[in-house]
């Protein structure tokens, strides 16, 4: 019985095994051309070996016009929304985590029910608005709808981790007299790096690929982050300049995999969502 | 300190947080309200008037807005409810069985897809989906027709861009759940002769029924308010074959320059999606 289970099992794993890789070379093909496109000097639309490797669609898009000041606003636009993010949720998650308050679990149900709205659906009037204020085609506009757009999931997030970090601790710093404030910048945060690197991350990476609010609240050329200047440069001249677009997309792309992989290692398969998903 | 002096000193922290819902977030909602019953343009108007219900009667006579609720119910389903739920599960499944390098590695191509920036992945679909494109040369190799999807079939091409983009979310899920179901549980089932399917559908599937719920509810959320994967693709053509509700509400507002009528439709999306949220909250009642 149990070398008929054990032969069984290595069937079994074999053949997921080659479904997982049919799979895999399924959602590959589209990376792959990207980045053989973007080596490729005479790049098309198919995925194809390259004719001879080169690094000109680099040099042609490495100016200030098409990459520098894109990925500068995008730096500027999700640096400082992430910032406000990870600080108003930081304030906001210790209440909720340290007191016990009638108005908690009204607060959460409201902050939860707001991560899952359609943000795109209040673009309209959002745009309506902010040309009522006089906060259309400002970053600083821009910055804090980016960061209230975030900031129900990073409360949810930063909540729960804080929740982690036993109140024992703390005791000891209040019995010498620390207010609550310093007690969660010594001693609170410290101990929740990883949380609050995943918040940061999280809400980082979320803004970056952000196309529809700064296609919607910035006018101005010249201020646009690199995911609306794409799609610009795309409409404009990607009809030939295939190469280009793909080592542009390589250039914008690469920051956020490799800030995700940093993220990703520390937490396991379930990061994402999954802390908002087990409640 | 008094009770009630001290509940507000520790209630200020939240304070920032708050400021900035209200303003950035509760007050869009509102005027969202508001507007949806004006008649506001986008140029060359003194002063808009209120008007009733006139742009949601006037939306319900409107072909291309019936068109597009019709094309929202079609994307939805086939990318949320059939691509990105049934692909997620099953290669979630098959990662418990595989080997360790070939997991890892599906794991890292399908996540790839999901992280990068939806604009980047609306272009490289783009470039698979055209005429000249990977698909049709895979389609040829196979002596298969080809045709041009972007024009022929946007709507299903579009939907296949959600999956490409979407599944990695539903895999993760689907991951963590199937990996808290007890190891017995399931060689119990197979000694009793279980096969896979049987397995899958009587022992599985009703013990993760929960994460089924909620990742479905928070696909379909996120699937709602998909724009700029459609923008890039198809710009929600040809002749709006693919104009899901976001790219009319869009089109409404900014080409039309009806921005109340344009509001009017983002309410009712806005209300789908309150439905949406409010099931989901249902769903994790028992944990907040």
């Amino acid at each position: 019985m149990a070398p008929a289970l054990a032969a069984r099992r290595s069937r079994r794993r074999l053949a997921a095994d080659a479904g997982l890789l049919l799979a895999a070379a399924a959602f590959a093909l589209p990376l792959v051309w990207v980045v053989l496109s973007a080596l490729d000097p005479h790049a098309g639309l198919t995925v194809r070996a390259p004719d001879g490797l080169t690094l000109d669609h680099f040099d042609a898009i490495l100016t200030d016009d098409i990459t520098f000041r894109p990925l500068l606003n995008s730096l500027i636009l999700c640096g400082g929304a992430t910032a406000l993010t990870v600080a108003c949720a930081a304030l906001a998650a210790y209440p909720l985590s340290r007191f016990r308050s009638r108005l908690n679990r009204p607060f959460l149900l409201t902050v939860l029910f707001a991560t899952s709205l359609p943000i795109t659906a209040i673009m309209v009037p959002v745009y309506a608005l902010f040309v009522r204020v006089n906060l259309i085609d400002t970053f600083q506009g821009t910055i804090l709808f980016f960061a209230a757009s975030q900031l129900p999931f990073a409360i949810w997030l930063m909540k729960n981790f804080m929740d982690g970090v036993p109140k024992e601790l703390e005791e000891a710093a209040w019995t010498d007299g620390a207010s609550s404030f310093q007690s969660l910048l010594r001693i609170v945060l410290p101990l929740m790096g990883p949380g609050v690197a995943v918040v940061t991350v999280f809400s980082f990476v979320m803004m970056w690929g952000n196309f529809f609010v700064p296609f919607m609240l910035l006018l101005t050329p010249d201020r646009m982050p690199a995911s609306v200047s794409i799609n610009e440069f795309f409409g404009n001249r990607g009809m030939v300049a295939y190469g280009q677009l793909a080592a542009f997309s390589v250039v914008y792309s690469t920051p956020v995999i490799l800030l995700y992989v940093l993220i990703s290692r520390r937490l396991g398969g379930g990061f994402a969502l999954g802390g908002a998903v087990k409640g | 300190m008094s009770g009630a002096r001290r509940s507000l000193v520790r209630a200020l922290p939240l304070s920032p947080a708050v400021a900035l819902l209200l303003l950035f977030l509760a007050g869009p909602i509102a005027y969202c309200v508001v507007i949806a019953f004006t008649d506001l343009q986008l140029t060359g108007q003194a002063q808009e008037s209120f008007v009733g219900f006139d742009n949601f009667r006037r939306a319900f006579g409107d072909e291309a807005f019936l068109n597009a609720v019709w094309l929202t119910l079609v994307f939805t389903v086939l990318s949320s409810l059939v691509g990105q739920n049934t692909l997620g599960l099953a290669l979630a499944a098959l990662m418990r069985r595989a080997s360790k390098p070939v997991r890892t590695l599906t794991g890292g191509i399908v996540v790839t897809a999901w992280v990068l920036p939806e604009v980047v992945a609306g272009f490289l679909l783009y470039a698979f989906f055209r005429r000249e494109g990977t698909l049709n040369a895979i389609l040829d190799w196979l002596r298969l027709p080809s045709q041009n999807w972007l024009f022929t079939l946007p709507i299903l091409a579009v939907s296949f861009a959600n999956v490409w983009r979407g599944t990695a979310f539903s895999m993760l899920v689907y991951s963590a759940a199937l990996d808290e179901i007890p190891q017995e549980i399931t060689e119990a089932a197979e000694v009793d002769g279980a096969g896979g399917w049987r397995r899958m559908w009587h022992v599985t599937l009703p013990m993760i029924r929960r994460s089924i719920a909620t990742n479905l509810m928070l696909n379909t959320l996120q699937t709602l308010s998909v724009f700029g994967l459609i923008w890039v693709m198809t710009r929600g053509g040809p002749s709006g074959k693919s104009q899901t509700l976001p790219l009319f509400m869009y089109e409404q507002a900014f080409q039309n320059s009806l921005i109340g009528y344009g509001t009017a439709v983002a309410l009712l999306l806005l209300l789908i999606g309150s439905l949406f949220s409010v099931v989901y909250l249902r769903l994790l009642r028992t944990e907040v």
